[in-house]
């Protein structure tokens, strides 16, 4: 028995530690490199994990992502020369997803950001920004920002921070039982807590498409921090493994597979990102090639595939037409625990992206036929303002 | 009957001319959950060491190797809607395939169950 598919991104570079690697090992996770660290794949298993998130709620160690402060003059003006989101619009305590454009249209990263209050985690005065950014990226996004933002606005990489997600259904019930008050949160806000002395800046968001929290804290209390939050009967520690099959379940793009350089943000289906009035006014990387898409319709289109019968269909393998030839991309791929069928995410030909669609995959000299389904795979259970 | 295992953590169990091949529980518990399986079907004639089957796990697909050479009688007909069983009962119930051997001498070659045991220990 051989595997020709390598567990996530294994890399030779030697893995610096988070702070929580002691924990995960003495928790039983079974730790692989990932983004130049050790995390963990998973615990008691993908399936268990990914399912009890869906009912319960689940712990994920994200420490591994990159955690930015911007401040200075102007900084939100600043920071919308690189994203097409509206930036300035954002009032304190609110956040927004957005992209890091590279001059072609296409993508450098995809990111949270959020404006902070003068109540914050990090001591820094209100206006300033925070930011979390993918770990596979995080040292490439920090030089882009650096070239390309004048020095009137500070960066400050805040690498002592670990950052915890925790999703599912209970997970209100279980932080709230622990950090007093972030049931007031609503999805895409923040604030700042405090849980035995040390600031935690908590918000209502997520990657697994379940209502949760994200929260940063200071690296020297996140094994405490994970220890009560373990101690909550709803929640159990969960890995890397579930975190990718929760968030494809959810129709959530990752960055390196689904979303990279040579991708735009139209073809992404990540329209949703270009705000109004940045789409009017322009302004941003991109902006030319990127509007014209929108105007015109791209080329192809990130879709969502339910392939039939069992096997897995996964990154890498192609999109073919009847003679055979090449006319797109699977990005991403997996059984889908939820939804008990094998589920992928593809690029294909924008006449090929309506749902109801055919489509003929190919992998390892097999193929398979899959339908264009709309997104997401599993219905979103955010809980928004005045729900 | 003897069992043999080899050093990509397939099982052979061998009665006369004709075996049953499996993956160990060692291997299974590498691969995780497993969401599919493919058998080979009877009739096709494998080499030692020719994939044989497929094994996918929520997390990666795996070639399965013919331990020894032969002709396939069937595969397990209980794998294609219980993938499951192969984490449930590995060496028993989810076994992948059955074969008759055209070299019985060939599973000489592999280990017994003590030395496949050593083997894993020491990875």
């Amino acid at each position: 028995m051989s595997q020709d598919v390598q567990e996530p991104e294994a890399e030779a570079l030697v893995p610096e530690l988070l702070p929580l690697v002691a924990w995960h090992r003495a928790r039983g996770g079974r730790m692989v490199p990932f983004a130049g660290y050790e995390m963990p794949v998973q615990y008691e298993g993908i399936m268990a994990e990914h399912l009890w998130t869906r009912e319960h709620a689940g712990l994920f160690d994200v420490s591994h992502m990159g955690q930015l402060l911007f401040s200075g003059a102007d900084v939100d003006a600043q920071l919308e020369t690189l994203l097409p989101g509206d930036i300035k619009g954002l009032t304190a305590g609110r956040m927004r997803y957005s992209l890091l454009l590279a001059d072609n249209g296409g993508i450098h990263d995809d990111l949270m950001v959020t404006r902070l209050g003068g109540d914050n985690a990090f001591e820094i005065d209100a206006g300033a920004f925070y930011m979390v950014v993918n770990g596979a990226t995080k040292w490439d996004d920090l030089g882009v920002f650096r070239e390309a933002l004048p020095d009137e606005v500070v960066i400050n990489h805040l690498d002592e921070q670990a950052l915890l997600a925790l999703q599912g259904p209970e997970a209100v019930t279980a932080l709230e039982r622990v950090v007093p008050g972030v049931a007031s949160l609503v999805f895409m806000t923040a604030a700042a807590f405090e849980w035995q002395g040390n600031p935690l800046w908590v918000s209502r968001s997520g990657y697994t498409g379940e209502d949760g929290f994200e929260i940063s804290v200071p690296g020297d209390a996140a094994e405490a921090f994970a220890e009560a939050l373990c101690a909550q009967s709803e929640v159990k520690p969960i890995g890397l493994g579930a975190r990718d099959s929760l968030r494809l379940e959810a129709g959530l793009p990752l960055y390196g597979h689904d979303l990279d350089l040579d991708t735009n943000p139209v073809a992404a289906d990540l329209g949703f990102a270009l705000s109004k009035r940045r789409r009017e006014e322009g302004g941003f990387p991109g902006a030319e090639a990127i509007l014209a898409d929108r105007a015109n319709g791209s080329a192809t289109k990130r879709v969502g595939l339910i392939v039939e019968g069992r096997q897995p269909v996964r990154e890498g393998a192609t999109v073919v037409d009847d003679s055979g030839a090449q006319i797109g991309t699977v990005t991403s791929g997996g059984f889908a625990p939820s939804v008990q069928k094998p589920i992928a995410m593809a690029y294909v030909p924008a006449a090929l992206a309506t749902p109801g669609t055919r489509v003929t995959l190919s992998q390892r000299g097999k193929t398979h036929i899959a339908e264009v389904t709309s997104m997401p795979f599993v219905p979103h259970r955010y809980v928004r303002k005045g729900a | 009957m003897s069992r043999y295992f080899t050093q990509d953590h397939e099982w052979i169990q061998v009665d006369g001319d004709t075996a049953t091949v499996g993956i160990t529980t060692y291997a299974q518990s590498q691969l995780g959950d497993i969401v599919f399986v493919e058998t080979p079907d009877a009739g096709k004639t494998v080499a030692k060491g020719d994939d044989a089957a497929v094994v996918e796990s929520v997390k990666a697909a795996s070639d399965v190797y013919a331990p020894a050479s032969g002709t396939v009688v069937e595969g397990n007909p209980a794998l294609a809607d219980n993938p499951a069983l192969v984490n449930e009962d590995p060496e028993g119930e989810g076994w992948f395939f059955k074969l008759t051997l055209s070299n019985a001498a060939e599973v000489e070659a592999l280990m017994d169950e003590a030395a496949y045991k050593d083997f894993v220990a020491g990875l």
